[in-house]
């Protein structure tokens, strides 16, 4: 297990120091910030004098040093448009993407994972296969389709939810529910194949020999068993809810990261774009490597590995 | 050796049948209904009844003929500067389907090439694109899209190597697999000292017994890459104006949306449209696929 | 060696009988159509005895042995079967008719089943121990937690596994082949049943370890006074451990006989080249030649005479089972 988990760590940090390489080079490559301070023209001395200021003059490895020491205490410069703070610009749109995001994660595993186990168990009635129906379509839809469709249903067609912004709580429906929709798909279509594998394992049989009821059986023998390869579909959604989270603040014009994000690919803003990408990847991935360590602590299999 | 709950008289239920062979069940269907819409796109400078970026202010914002004011000049409305919609659906579907399929032929181009090179190269070459690979996939797709596109623009060409880029591993692997099982045999040795290039070894034995899962994977692979360039155009930082795609008429609408429905309702139709038949196509796949592995 | 009853072929007068069956059918629906599994047959269990249930895979020695406890139904399994006849079990009535919620009052405390593959027939997430202890709360719900635990060591204690509290707190994959087995016993054990069916248990094993658990088995069947219904396609395990074998072919009992009579004057031609075919045989030349027929395909008759040699016209006609001695065969050509 030790070698195991030793192994995702080194993964980890190697795929972080690629994002901050890969951060650093969009920012440097994207030319000096210097036009943007003297708009009225530089000459050439004075953009030789201000680059050996700010050491950009240096060989390159170095200045990736002093770039990582820089992102170590939290300084990411500011913007090349309204020279705010980067780091401010996305804490004021932090709380809304993480409420946004939370509520649909809780809202996708409260209707997804029962809807497929459900479907898994009661394989051939009706109500299986229409949800399983539903399922197929939330799945392949991309968000956005979805957010114009929620919105002609329900802002324009029947004019009950308002579709941009979030001044009230009831602008917060529509979007939650939209990030929720593929994720929702998603687990159920996964939770009902992990359980019609894990009822075709013999220790269900063994299990229904020992009289126990189908209840007890389907808790004890199924559900646990379906429940691990879960934890690791539940840290690929997770991520996809940051992908997904982008599009659905785009379709419902909601003030959260990212829209910061998008708006500096749009305006060339490089230091904003740099600071939304490492934050965004470092999310992805402690997530993964959280969701790798929880689900070798959770399977005796690999845990016990001698 | 008794089996779970099965007799072995099962076994005989079908005869193995290849994965692509001709059926008519669902997924033909998709696949028909798929076929007809990029033909539709690819035929649009043909049969569009209009010039997709003529301006035509008199009649802005029509509804499609179906609504009360439309009218058969422009069966799917007009958008809200007057330029016809069908005609832009029909280029959007072109432009769509383009870059999709000339992202996916760099991207397994790409991973053919690297694929190839693992497996014919020494083992330290191989494990070093080995983990190339495992990292490339642990790195945020969309980010890097936006890294590329925010330094190179967004003209046709960054698009279609940002697509290619995210998206190489899973070829890289498959010619890799092939490659190594190949190497087993011994073939590559001999034919190595018979003096055949890797080139050579390359062209005329790894790529014939490609053909099959590659078409798998490609079509398989064809909607993600599709979505991909249609976020991003909703976003506003893929294709730009002039040029036009589904996903781009789908951002451009959105503000119209309670007046227009057309302008994003339209091109979101047909992108579910899209969707839903490669989703059948896809499943249909994995079906006839998995019927395979258990015989 | 268990204490040899004067056993015969006749079947056992009722009142000492455990388990009699009746033209027993089980058909499975798969997607090709309807597969008869089990077709007509009879059978009695007479308590504290060990019947060997012999065939080739698909003759449908499983299928009548998971229908008795009706182990046939999805969820659970891949396909419908539909099962007819009667199977009745002493003080439990008619198996196959019995109500689902009976059923699991018997499969609790009076019949107990083993699989073959050990490894798969345990929960892969739960410790050993704990699984024992399951069965053993569905079979005493009048235990408690310590009671159970006390009595898991004791069961593993009498399948002679070692250190019987650590080895409760393993895995299954930390347990070796035999220890998983004998935990599979424990676990039938913990019903204190009164028949115990075991599909090839010994299968999937070493044949050193083969020979232990046969053993084990044996000695418990003994001890406790249990029926055994022991399925296999192995002829040595039969003769360590059997007192009457019933040969199947096609879904048909085609010979009844207690041990001695079987391996030594076998009556049906079947179950002569199956002992014929052992390895190291001496009379290669009554061998088995060709396959098993598909059970949809066998008609009214002998389902050997494609691969007979004394088949003539006249096996083409029902075929019944027949006295020939202290054996019953169903095969016209035995002399009586």
């Amino acid at each position: 297990m030790l070698s195991f988990m030793a192994n995702r760590f080194a993964r980890a940090a190697v795929t972080m120091f690629l994002v901050l390489v890969i951060a650093f080079l969009t920012l440097r490559l994207s030319g000096t910030p210097f036009e943007f301070m003297y708009p009225e023209g530089l000459t050439p001395e004075l953009e030789a004098r201000l680059a050996e200021k700010y050491g950009l003059d240096r060989p390159l490895p170095e200045q990736f040093v002093a770039y990582l020491g820089q992102v170590a205490q939290g300084e990411f410069g500011r913007s090349l448009h309204s020279r705010e703070p980067v780091v401010e610009m996305y804490l004021r749109g932090m709380p809304h993407t993480l409420t946004i995001g939370g509520l649909a994660l809780v809202l996708a595993i409260a209707i997804g994972i029962p809807l497929g186990a459900a479907a898994a168990l009661w394989r051939t009635s009706p109500g299986a296969r229409i949800g399983m129906g539903i399922a197929f379509l939330g799945y392949a839809v991309p968000h956005f389709v979805i957010g114009i469709g929620l919105i002609l249903l329900f802002g324009y067609h029947w004019r009950v939810l308002p579709t941009t912004g979030l001044d009230t709580w009831k602008h917060y429906i529509l979007p939650i529910v939209c990030l929720a929709l593929p994720m929702i798909a998603g687990l159920a279509r996964f939770m009902r194949a992990a359980m019609m594998d894990a009822i075709s394992h013999a220790h269900v049989l063994t299990a229904v020999s020992t009289g126990a009821p189908p209840a007890r059986v389907v808790r004890l023998h199924i559900l646990r068993n379906a429940a691990l390869p879960l934890i690791t579909v539940l840290g690929l959604e997770i991520a996809g809810l940051l992908n997904g989270s982008i599009f659905v603040e785009a379709v419902f014009s909601l003030p959260g990261v990212g829209r910061v994000l998008v708006g500096s690919v749009e305006n060339r803003d490089f230091p904003v774009l740099q600071f939304g990408v490492i934050a965004y990847a470092a999310i992805v991935v402690a997530v993964n490597l959280a969701i790798d360590l929880l689900y070798v602590a959770a399977d005796p299999r690999v845990r016990l590995e001698e | 050796m008794t089996d779970a709950a099965a007799p072995p008289p099962e076994r005989r239920a079908a005869p193995p049948r290849a994965p692509l062979a001709f059926q008519w069940d669902k997924a033909t269907f998709a696949a028909l209904a798929l076929a007809a819409i990029v033909l539709l796109g690819v035929a649009a400078p043909l049969i569009a009844p209009h010039d997709p970026d003529a301006v035509d202010l008199v009649s802005r914002s029509l509804p499609p003929v179906w609504n009360a004011g439309g009218t058969w000049q422009h069966p799917f409305g007009t958008d809200n500067i007057g330029r016809d919609m069908l005609s832009r659906c029909l280029y959007g579907i072109r432009t769509s389907f383009g870059i999709a399929a000339l992202g996916l032929v760099f991207s397994s181009c790409l991973g053919i090439a690297i694929g190839i090179a693992a497996g014919l190269g020494g083992r330290l070459a191989d494990r070093l694109l080995m983990t190339v690979v495992d990292v490339f996939i642990t790195l945020p797709n969309l980010l890097l899209m936006l890294c590329g596109i925010a330094l190179l623009g967004s003209e046709i060409w960054v698009l279609v190597v940002m697509i290619g880029l995210v998206k190489w591993e899973g070829y890289a692997r498959l010619v890799r697999g092939q490659v190594l099982s190949l190497r087993e045999t011994g073939y590559v040795e001999a034919a190595r000292t018979l003096g055949a290039s890797g080139w050579r070894i390359a062209t005329s034995h790894i790529l014939p017994n490609l053909a099959s899962p590659l078409v798998v994977i490609l079509t398989l692979a064809f909607p993600g890459v599709l979505l991909m360039e249609a976020g991003l155009s909703f976003l506003g930082v893929g294709v730009q104006p002039p040029t036009s795609s589904l996903g781009r008429m789908i951002g451009d609408g959105r503000d119209y949306l309670i007046h227009s429905w057309w302008i994003s309702g339209i091109p979101a139709l047909i992108i579910v449209a899209i969707t839903l038949c490669f989703q059948i196509i896809g499943d249909g796949l994995r079906d006839r696929l998995d019927v395979q592995l258990d015989d | 060696m268990t204490e040899a009853r004067p056993l015969s072929g006749v079947p056992v007068a009722e009142a000492a009988a455990l388990l009699e069956a009746r033209g027993v059918h089980v058909t499975f629906h798969a997607h090709g159509g309807p597969v008869p599994a089990v077709r007509g047959l009879d059978l009695t269990l007479a308590r504290n005895e060990t019947l060997a249930l012999v065939g080739e895979s698909g003759s449908g020695k499983s299928a009548f042995a998971r229908a008795l406890l009706r182990m046939n139904a999805p969820p659970f399994t891949r396909h419908r079967a539909t099962v007819s006849g009667s199977a009745r079990l002493a003080g439990a009535g008619d198996l196959i008719a019995a109500t689902e919620s009976d059923l699991r009052g018997v499969r609790a405390r009076r019949v107990a089943m083993i699989f073959q593959d050990a490894l798969s027939a345990l929960n892969p997430v739960m410790r050993a121990g704990r699984q024992v202890e399951e069965a053993l709360a569905m079979a005493r719900p009048g235990l408690d937690r310590a009671a159970r635990r006390a009595e898991v060591g004791r069961l593993f204690a009498e399948v002679a596994l070692p250190e019987s509290a650590a080895l409760a707190r393993r895995y299954p994959h930390q347990l070796s082949g035999g220890q998983r087995q004998r935990v599979v016993i424990a676990l039938a054990l913990a019903r204190a049943p009164d028949l115990l069916i075991a599909d090839e248990p010994t299968t999937a094993l070493d044949v050193t370890v083969q020979a232990r658990i046969l053993r084990l088995l044996g000695r418990l069947r003994q001890e406790r006074g249990m029926a055994m219904l022991f399925i296999t396609h192995d002829l040595g395990t039969v003769s360590r451990i059997a007192d009457r074998v019933a040969v199947m072919y096609a879904g048909q009992i085609v010979e009844l006989a207690p041990r001695e009579t079987l391996f030594a004057a076998p009556g049906h031609p079947y179950t002569r080249g199956l002992l014929a075919s052992r390895p190291g045989r001496r009379r290669p030349g009554e061998r088995l030649t060709g396959t098993a027929p598909d059970p949809r395909e066998v008609g009214p008759g002998c389902a050997f005479a494609t691969r007979c040699l004394l088949a003539e016209a006249a096996c083409s006609a029902h075929q019944p089972l027949r006295q020939v001695g202290p054996a019953f065969v169903r095969c016209w050509k035995v002399p009586a």
